[in-house]
This record gives C-alpha cells, structure tokens and sequence, in this order.
C-alpha cells in the first residue's frame, strides 16, 4: 500500500514535471501566460507528489515494512527510531528521493517568490529546474527506484551501514550537503533561463539569484565543515581532512561558488566578467553533479559509495548534456557578453577578486585533476593508483597563503583606484597584525616557511577585515553621535551584503588558522597499558581506569575509561570505545574528545586484549581545532548577514543597473576613513 | 588610448597568461608525477625490481597465516602480506597496534615503502572491507573476543 502510494507518486510527479518543461517553453516562445501559469502549477503538483513519496518513505522506514526494496536493504527492527528516520538518505534510492523533494521544494519556492515578474526570465528558468528534476525522478522511477517490491518480505533487515548510525552527526551532514549541492542548481537555472530569455546583458538574473547562491553557499560551507568534524569524530584517525575523493568532490562545488559570489559583484559595478560568470556558475553545477557521480556511482571505495552498477553512466550522460546546452547558450549570447568597463588600475579592488578568481580556478583544477587521475590511470592504462595526499598540500598550500593575503588586501582597497597614499594607511595595520601573528607562530614553535607564512597571513586578514568594522563604527558615531553597538548595527544592516562578507572572511581565517596550528603542532602518542597503568602525554598524565562492555539493543560496545591528571589533578574522564554492529566483523571506533577552546585531547581505543588486563590507546594533542568547527559557524553566519534584505540596497541597486559606471563609490564606505 | 597602446597591452596579457598557464601546468603534473601512489599486489611488487625499492605504495593482500609477531609493549608488529594464490609473500614492519580484528587470512592494505633490506615498513595499515557482508566463520566472530567483557552476556 505504501509502496504503491510512493511509487505511483513519482511517476505522476516525472509525468507533470515533462509537461511542465515543454509549458514553460512554449509559454515563453509564445509569450503565453496561461501557459506559463501551468508550467508554475506543474512545478507545485510535483513538490506536492514527491513530499508524498517522502513520507511514505518515512512512514515505511519507522514502520520496518520491509516489502519495500529500500527499507529491506537500510532497515532494521533494532535501530534506534533517529537513525531509522535518517536512514531516508543512508544508501543510494533513498538519497535520491531526499535530493530530488530538495529540489521540488526550491523549485516551488523560487516560482512562488517570482511568479507576478513579467518577461521570459522566469519561465525559462522554471524549464530548467523542471528539466533537471526530470532527470532525477527519471532516476527514482527506473534505476534507482526506492519502492521496489521484495517478495517474500524479510522479517528483519541489516540496517544502515554501521558508520552512517555511529554518529548523530549523519542527521546533519547530509541533508546540509544536499540543500547546498541542490540549492545551487537555482543559480545555474536562472543563467541558463537568462541565456535562453536574451537577458544575459543587465544583470537581473544575478540580482534574484544572489540569495539562493549564498544560501547554498552557506549550506556547503556547513555541510564540508559537519563532514571533517563527522570524520574526526568517527573514524578514529584525529584528523578531519584527507583529500579523499569525497571530500574533493563537495570542496570543488564550493571553490568555484565561492568564485562566483566574489566575481559576480565586479559584473554588477563594473560591468566585466559576464561571460566568465556565466561559465563559472555552469561548472560549479556540473561539478556538483560530478560529484554525485564521484560518491553514487561506485567508482570510488569509500563509506559515500552506495555500490551499484548503471547508474554512473546516468550521471555522466547528464553532465554531458549540461555542457553541451550551456555552451551552446553561451555561444549564442556572445555578442551580448561582451564587456563593457575595464579596469583602470591595477591597484583596486576590482583586481584582488580578479586574482582571487583566478587562484580559486587554478585550485580547483588542482583538486579536480588529482581526484579524476587515479580514474583515468585505471580507465587507460588498468593501473590502480591513488594520488598522494603530497601533491594536494604541495599544490594547495602556497594558493591557500595566497588567497589568505588577497583576503585581507581586498576589503582594504577601494573600486576602481586606489592612490599610493590609501594603499599605505590602509595596509600599514594588517602588515602589523602579520608581523604579530607571524611572530608568535615562530614563537610557538613552527618553522616550516608555510605554516609561518599561513599564520601571518592570517594575521593580516583577521586585522584587515575586523577593521573594517571599527573604522566604520567610529565613523558613525562620530558623524551621527550614535552609541558603539547602535552604530554597528545600522553599519550592519546598511549594507548587510558587505560586511557579512567581513564576517564570513573572519570565519575563515579562524579555520585557517586552526588547521594550520592543529596540523603543525600536532603531538601523537601510542602506549599499551596495563589496567592502573599511566602514560605521560604532553605534560599530562593518562592514567587507563578500567576496560569494560556493554550491550545496547542495536550494538555491542567495549570501551575503556581513562583518567587525564595534571599536576595530580584530575582533569576529566575519558572513555573511547569501539562498537560493533551486527553487519560488520570491524568494529566502528569512536574516539573520545575532551574540547577546550585552546585544543582537544583526543583519546582512541585502537585494540583491547578479550580478558580486558590491558588495551592499546592513542592519544592525539592537537591545538585549535574546535576553532574549525566555530570558524565554520562564523562563516554561516556571514552569510546569514548578506542574504537579509538590505534597507538601503533595495533603493540603491535599480538605478545602478542601468550605468554601472556610475560613480557608486558613493556608497561605499571606505572613504570613511 | 591609441589603438596600438591596447594591442601591445593584449599582446603583453597573452604572453603573461600562456606563461602563467604554463608554469601551473607544469607544477601541477610534474607534481603528479611523482606523487602517484601505486596499488600493488605482493608479486606485482616484487616483479618490478629496483623500481620497487623507496618509492610510496599501497600494497594489498592477504595476512599470511602463521606469520604475524606483535610485541605489544614496543608497538611492534611484523607479519606477511601474500598473494591471494599466496605465490609471493612481502614481509611487512609496523609500528603501532594492528586494528582489533586484525587476524591470519584477512585482506589488508599497506602504506609504506619497500625497502632494499626486502622489508615493507608500513605507515598506514588497514583492513580491507569486502564489498559484501559475509557472516564470518566460527572461532573468527567478533563477538567471541569481547565476551567475557560483557557483563550482561547471554549469547
């Protein structure tokens, strides 16, 4: 029954979603209303049919009804019901569906926001989302169809793979991986929907996309950091990055978002950069689907690869077709594209994101090139090879230092032009906060050239864009006699675009910055200890209380107690352990951490003796690393600050439209100074 | 601007993009190059004679039975790695403890070096998970190691 009544629900939904595509074309050919007013009512009935397959699916989990193909193969009766419920998007049909309900509902709210604006834009638009949707209802009524019936009906089924119910961290990465991956198809609708309306010359496309783009930004940024902090909490390496594939695959998405959110705003001052915006929002959608080939279609080991046979070449045909069009699109719009302003010095602002670009492209060419290598190698030549984790740090580090200076120089440069004068008592406190941060990263004890350099970088940056705020604070309250925090508040909100970018470029020095000191301070030690027994870790005395078991109704855990002293003090306890699930003869680990703002003391249990007289223990020091997981926040919240509606902006940005060579300097504050 | 002011510029932009494009490219294979790790099985490994020896690999196989020593006080644990037709056999150094399961039979794979003393030291050692769920066989469950840990045993 249920399973009739999702599935029956996906197939009229792909049915609507098809007529829908050709309504909306046809309707912005013809300029027909009413056939475009279908279109919109199309897009709402297929959100409508795949929230019911949704929650038949949910419904189907939590009620073991092990008939349907997805729940045999995810579900379990000893499953603890959160796990049960966030097992809609553990394996590979299930995490379709999620994706694809992502989808319908962006798409149902980008035509309920737009649907009284007159012109083509918008029906071209909604073709595109329809058309992509298509595509994966396409997938979820053929390949990768989540309500097959299983006959006879299993009494029980294995549950989802034991990493993926280890960690409430799982109800968090995904679906935030998802709302970012999906959520930017909504920009690269609205510049194909732009391309095909022959709107691409003014910049309208740019201005409604320009919420959907951060806000899929911000859900990236969040679903990249919920995985390292997934990955540090879970696979018991104390480490949160690796450059595996996977995590390659969401990274490349995000490098070239995070371009076109920079790049975009030279476009709508300066007019420049149209047809590069355009191919840089193409490639970030393709590569969000290359990435879905990377972790769906099995070509990769990993705990993302949900194995299964066809469905890579789905994939592949799709990101064919995206480039194929798109070009095609591009082609067509040449003449329209073309530039209008230039650059006038090249010491403005305009060039920081020009270099910024160009640095974020070079890196993600490097990221894509040493992920899509061992592919190739086997694919070509049948050998099996991986590309080491030295190439990645020897390419991406020097970019990283790179784009950690621009980062400062940015936000201290005006448009346009900056005088030599500007330059120098712009940059002159940045430079003293890297000879500062500099300094005390030497002091710490770093000699390797890079980490130095990363952290007086970051030192430059942090100065750079915290001063942004305080000189635009003081401004105002000298200019307007209001209080400090009132006056950041209406600096804020004044121009909320703005200054949540200093916000988010705050987080990310934060995350720089930590990586850098967790990967070089970093202290590793490993002891087999009898029970009483103590090893000595970083001035700290690691004293292993007692090794014990326990049997909870999904697992078996064994698990050690430790106690940390310092001085003869007790710190805390600590008690990492390993679980082991039914379906798996390798037990799950699960490292303890004790976080403080300073560092973390991360406790593995890497073996323990059956009898239990001793066990073998790592126990990992590393400096700052809760301050990627705040970084992450921070930057989240940066973005939170530019998608609020502007007061200020809604007035200023119309009339800048029409002459972006108008002299918008004007509202720009950094002659505050 | 004259005309020939912008074309002289353009041509300059050229030159400096081919040449930046250039030295990226170069840095970025070059970098591959002598980075690639490869995967290797214990024969393939040993056929590929002085190529083999200081170089990054990955080397999969199966645990030789019998083979392996662990001082667990030291951290030290030697064993062999064999073909699954069990043909060729790579002695393998570790330090640090194995995984729990680690066992006689088990395919692993090893990050490391081959060394010109014929011994494989291992950075990285990990178990390799077989694409299905096989019930393991008597006397290799994980439940028969940890039981007597468990205070609530019935099974």
């Amino acid at each position: 029954m249920t399973r009739l009544l999702g599935y029956n629900a996906l197939i009229i939904a792909l049915g609507a979603t098809v007529v829908g595509v050709v309504l909306a074309i046809i309707g912005a050919k013809r300029d027909r209303s009413d056939l475009v007013r279908a279109a919109y009512a199309t897009a709402h009935l297929q959100f409508g049919l795949v929230t019911i397959a949704v929650f038949a699916m949910i419904y189907a989990l939590v009620a073991h009804d092990f008939s349907v193909g997805y729940v045999a193969q995810v579900g379990s009766r000893a499953t603890p019901l959160f796990y049960t419920v966030i097992s809609l998007w553990g394996a590979l049909e299930g995490s379709i569906l999620f994706w694809v309900w992502v989808l319908t509902l962006l798409t149902t709210l980008v035509i309920f926001w737009n649907r009284q604006r007159e012109g083509r834009l918008i029906p071209y638009t909604t073709a595109t989302l329809l058309a992509v949707g298509s595509f994966f209802l396409l997938l979820l009524v053929g390949p990768a169809n989540p309500f097959e019936l299983v006959s006879p009906t299993p009494p029980d089924g294995p549950g989802p793979n034991p990493l993926l119910q280890n960690h409430i961290l799982m109800g968090v990465h995904p679906p935030l991986l998802y709302l970012g991956y999906v959520g930017l198809t909504v920009p690269f609708a609205f510049a194909v929907g732009a391309m095909a309306a022959g709107r691409v010359d003014d910049d309208e496309w740019i201005r409604l996309s320009r919420r959907w783009t951060l806000g899929a930004w911000g859900f990236l940024t969040a679903a990249i950091i919920a995985g390292m902090w997934w990955s540090y909490e879970v696979l018991g390496w104390g480490g949160y990055w690796a450059w595996d594939p996977v995590e390659n695959a969401s990274f490349m998405p995000w490098l070239t978002a995070t371009a076109f959110l920079h790049s975009v705003q030279v476009q709508e001052r300066r007019g420049m950069l149209k047809l590069w915006n355009l191919n840089l929002i193409v490639a970030t959608f393709a590569l969000t689907i290359l990435g879905t080939f990377l972790t769906r279609s099995g070509v990769l080991t990993s705990v993302h690869a949900f194995t299964e046979g066809t469905i890579g070449y789905w994939f592949l045909g799709l990101i064919a077709v995206i480039l194929i069009v798109s070009f095609a699109l591009v082609a067509g719009n040449s003449e329209a594209l073309k530039t209008r302003g230039r650059l006038d010095a090249a010491v403005s602002r305009e060039t920081v994101f020009l270099l910024q670009n160009l640095f974020l492209t070079a890196f993600t060419f490097t990221v894509l090139v040493g992920t899509l290598f061992p592919l190739a190698a086997e694919a070509f030549r049948g050998e099996k090879v991986s590309v080491g984790e030295p190439f990645f740090n020897r390419m991406t580090i020097p970019l990283c230092a790179a784009l950690l200076f621009l980062m400062g120089v940015g936000p201290a440069l005006p448009w346009k032009r900056a005088s030599g004068e500007t330059v120098k008592r712009q940059l002159l406190p940045p430079a003293i906060g890297a000879l500062v941060a500099g300094a005390l990263g030497l002091f710490a004890g770093a000699r390797n050239p890079y980490a130095v350099l990363a952290f007086a970088f970051a030192g430059f940056a942090l100065v750079a864009n915290i001063r942004e705020f305080i000189t635009g604070v003081s401004a105002r309250m000298r200019a307007r006699g209001e209080a400090p925090l009132e006056a950041l508040g209406s600096l804020i909100s004044a121009n909320r675009r703005r200054y949540g970018g200093y916000v988010a470029h705050i987080g990310v020095v934060a995350v720089a910055a930590a990586i850098t000191a967790s990967s070089t301070f970093k202290t590793e030690h490993e002891a087999t200890l009898n029970k009483g027994e103590s090893m000595q870790v970083s001035g700290m005395e690691l004293q292993l209380a007692e090794v014990w078991g326990r049997r909870e109704p999904q697992r078996d855990v064994v698990g050690v107690t430790v106690v940390l002293r310092k001085d003869g003090r007790e710190l805390g306890r600590l008690d990492p352990r390993m679980n082991f699930y039914p379906t798996s003869d390798q037990p799950v680990p699960t490292p303890a951490v004790r976080s403080r703002p300073w560092g973390d003391v991360y406790v593995n249990l890497q073996a323990f003796t059956p009898n239990g007289s001793n066990a073998t223990l790592r126990v990992i020091v590393e400096p700052l690393v809760p301050w990627i997981w705040i970084g992450g926040l921070i930057i989240c919240c940066g973005a939170l600050v530019s998608m609020a509606p502007s007061r200020r902006r809604v007035a200023a940005v119309e009339p800048a439209t029409e002459t972006p060579d108008a002299p918008l300097g004007a509202r720009e504050p950094v002659a505050a100074t | 601007m004259s005309t020939q002011t912008t074309g002289r510029r353009r041509a300059a932009l050229t030159v400096a993009t081919v040449v930046v494009l250039g030295a990226f490219g170069y840095l970025l294979f070059g970098g591959l190059g002598s980075n690639v790790v490869y995967f290797l099985t214990p024969q393939e490994l040993l056929a590929r004679g002085d190529k083999a020896y200081d170089v990054p690999v990955r080397l999969g196989g199966q645990v030789a039975p019998g083979s392996v020593q662990w001082d667990a006080k030291a951290l030290d644990l030697r064993f062999k790695v064999v073909d699954s037709a069990g043909s060729a056999a790579v002695l393998v150094h570790s330090k640090g403890a194995p995984p729990q399961m680690f066992r006689d039979g088990m395919g692993v794979v090893v990050e490391g070096e081959y060394g010109r003393d014929g011994v494989f030291s291992s950075k990285n050692l990990m178990i390799r998970h077989s694409e299905e769920y096989r019930a393991p066989e008597a006397g290799k469950r994980p439940q028969e190691m940890y039981r007597s840990l468990m205070k609530d045993a019935t099974s």
